[in-house]
């Protein structure tokens, strides 16, 4: 398989599920491991492109196919959007979630560059952050996505509900769109 | 940490592979589609395997929606974001886009598959009484050949489906009638959780407005996912309105058998059947109607 655009190879049993495959074979500790059951979603990575629970996909199952984790957000030593902008916003207390919040948030970006905070919340509804920073994370990754079009100017612009150092402006991001 | 037992993994790549493996391996084999179902059954040990066939490589032949006159097709392997996506499909029976959008959770939804859902046959999955409700006919292909059963026929129990030990499903075809609409509503205790209850429903009016046929397919309330045949002869040739609605509702009430458990008790969950059935039952005619969404 592919992992973040280096081809691997390892002989492994099959019942090895993916996220182990990835932390403990190729020590890509950056995906967590969570409840083991497909409901936490610390575990998200991509798989083709697209976002799935590595604890529920069988590493034989990427066989042959392109998987992407948080260590693969990082281009040519700059952090990807997603992550400055949970930088900015406070997207993280423990940190437990992070990775897989990440992963999908850049994939729904990649589909959707100005999503609602309807569609923001809909999209990580298969993901539970237990310090409940649901805002915060909300807020990050509208942070990203307006930092990709090129229509944030500064960090607390009210307008786009980035304000992480204005409760005020933080109160009101939910109806900007 | 849950890891399944030891098993052989094996791919497949055409489902012509996947049948003759099936019938040299017998029933010391299974194959796994998405995996959402079956991979935590076997962390749990709740199935074990000496094989576990992957047939995900089938998705190029076995994922697809396809409309025809009278008839709409879709391939077991359809993911349920393709479902939830497919404007056609949604078109024809809004009924699939309303259940997708309370099945499990996005990321799970990019995984899980049509085929896997039904013949994982959990009598509380939303699909199958998505299919129950269109009156769907499953495609179940097997050494020599195919054949074709309906959905009454196709789930035999819980976790139990028609299908053999060297058979696969490999299409659900769901018959398109004139001048019919369709609606499904789901209680969950939390987003993305199994039914306490579900209903869809799907009802076609005659040319003068009246019932023509009208069906209801019901999740979580007995040990298979339930038609109710009593509601189809009580609406036909009626006129649609409120009291004729309540009345299905009471059917289906009575029709059922839900056991009290974690998500709820018996009575609740009959409850949540006759209201369910009467939302469902006017959501769909109003859709018929070009009204409400």
């Amino acid at each position: 398989m592919s992992v973040n655009g280096e081809e691997i190879t390892r002989d492994i049993e099959g019942r090895l599920l993916l996220v182990h495959f990835l932390r403990d074979h190729l020590r890509l500790t950056g995906t967590h491991w969570g409840c083991d059951t497909s409901n936490c979603g610390t575990c998200v990575v991509w798989l083709d492109g697209e976002p799935v629970k590595s604890c529920t996909v069988l590493a034989a199952m990427a066989d042959g196919h392109e998987v992407r984790t948080v260590e693969g957000l990082e281009q040519n030593g700059e952090l990807d959007p997603v992550q400055r902008g949970f930088m900015e916003c406070h997207g993280l207390q423990c940190g437990f979630c992070t990775p897989g919040m990440m992963m999908t948030a850049r994939a729904l970006l990649d589909r959707e560059p100005d999503p609602s905070e309807e569609e923001i919340r809909e999209a990580i509804s298969g993901q539970i952050c237990r310090c409940t920073g649901y805002s915060s994370i909300v807020r990050s990754i509208r942070w990203a996505a307006a930092e990709e079009a090129g229509t944030r100017t500064t960090a607390t612009d009210p307008a786009l509900g980035t304000g992480a150092t204005e409760p005020a402006a933080a109160a009101t991001s939910g109806s900007a769109s | 940490m849950q890891v399944p037992a030891p098993f052989e993994y094996q791919r497949v790549h055409s489902v012509g592979e996947a049948i003759s493996l099936l019938d040299r391996l017998g029933d010391t084999a299974r194959l796994v589609a998405g995996g959402h179902s079956l991979i935590p059954m076997m962390k749990l040990r709740l199935a074990n395997f000496e094989y576990l066939i992957d047939i995900n490589e089938l998705h190029d032949e076995l994922g697809y929606v396809r409309v025809e006159p009278g008839l709409i097709r879709i391939g077991a392997m359809t993911r349920h974001r393709e479902l939830l996506e497919s404007g056609e499909l949604a078109a024809a029976f809004p009924v699939f886009r309303d259940a997708e959008r309370v099945i499990a959770d996005p990321v799970v939804r990019n995984r899980g598959t049509l085929g896997g859902s039904l013949c994982q046959a959990d009598p509380s999955e939303d699909l199958s009484a998505v299919c129950t409700t269109l009156d769907a006919s499953c495609v179940i292909q097997g050494v020599d050949g195919e054949r074709v059963v309906s959905m009454e026929d196709f789930h035999q129990g819980p976790y139990e489906t028609a299908v053999g030990d060297a058979e696969m499903l490999t299409e659900v075809r769901f018959p398109v009638r004139p001048r019919g609409s369709s609606a499904y509503e789901k209680v969950e205790r939390r987003a993305g959780d199994w039914a306490v209850v579900s209903a869809g429903a799907a009802v076609w009016l005659d040319e003068d407005g009246l019932i023509a046929d009208a069906r209801v397919g019901l999740a979580a309330v007995g040990p298979n996912t339930a038609g109710i045949p009593g509601i189809t002869q009580a609406l036909r040739g009626q006129w649609p309105a409120q009291e004729l609605y309540s009345r299905a509702g009471d059917i289906a009430a009575e029709a059922c058998s839900p056991v009290t458990d974690r998500r709820g008790s018996a009575e609740y969950k009959r409850h949540l059947a006759r209201e369910l059935t009467v939302r469902v039952l006017r959501r769909a005619v109003a859709r018929i109607n070009g009204q409400g969404a």
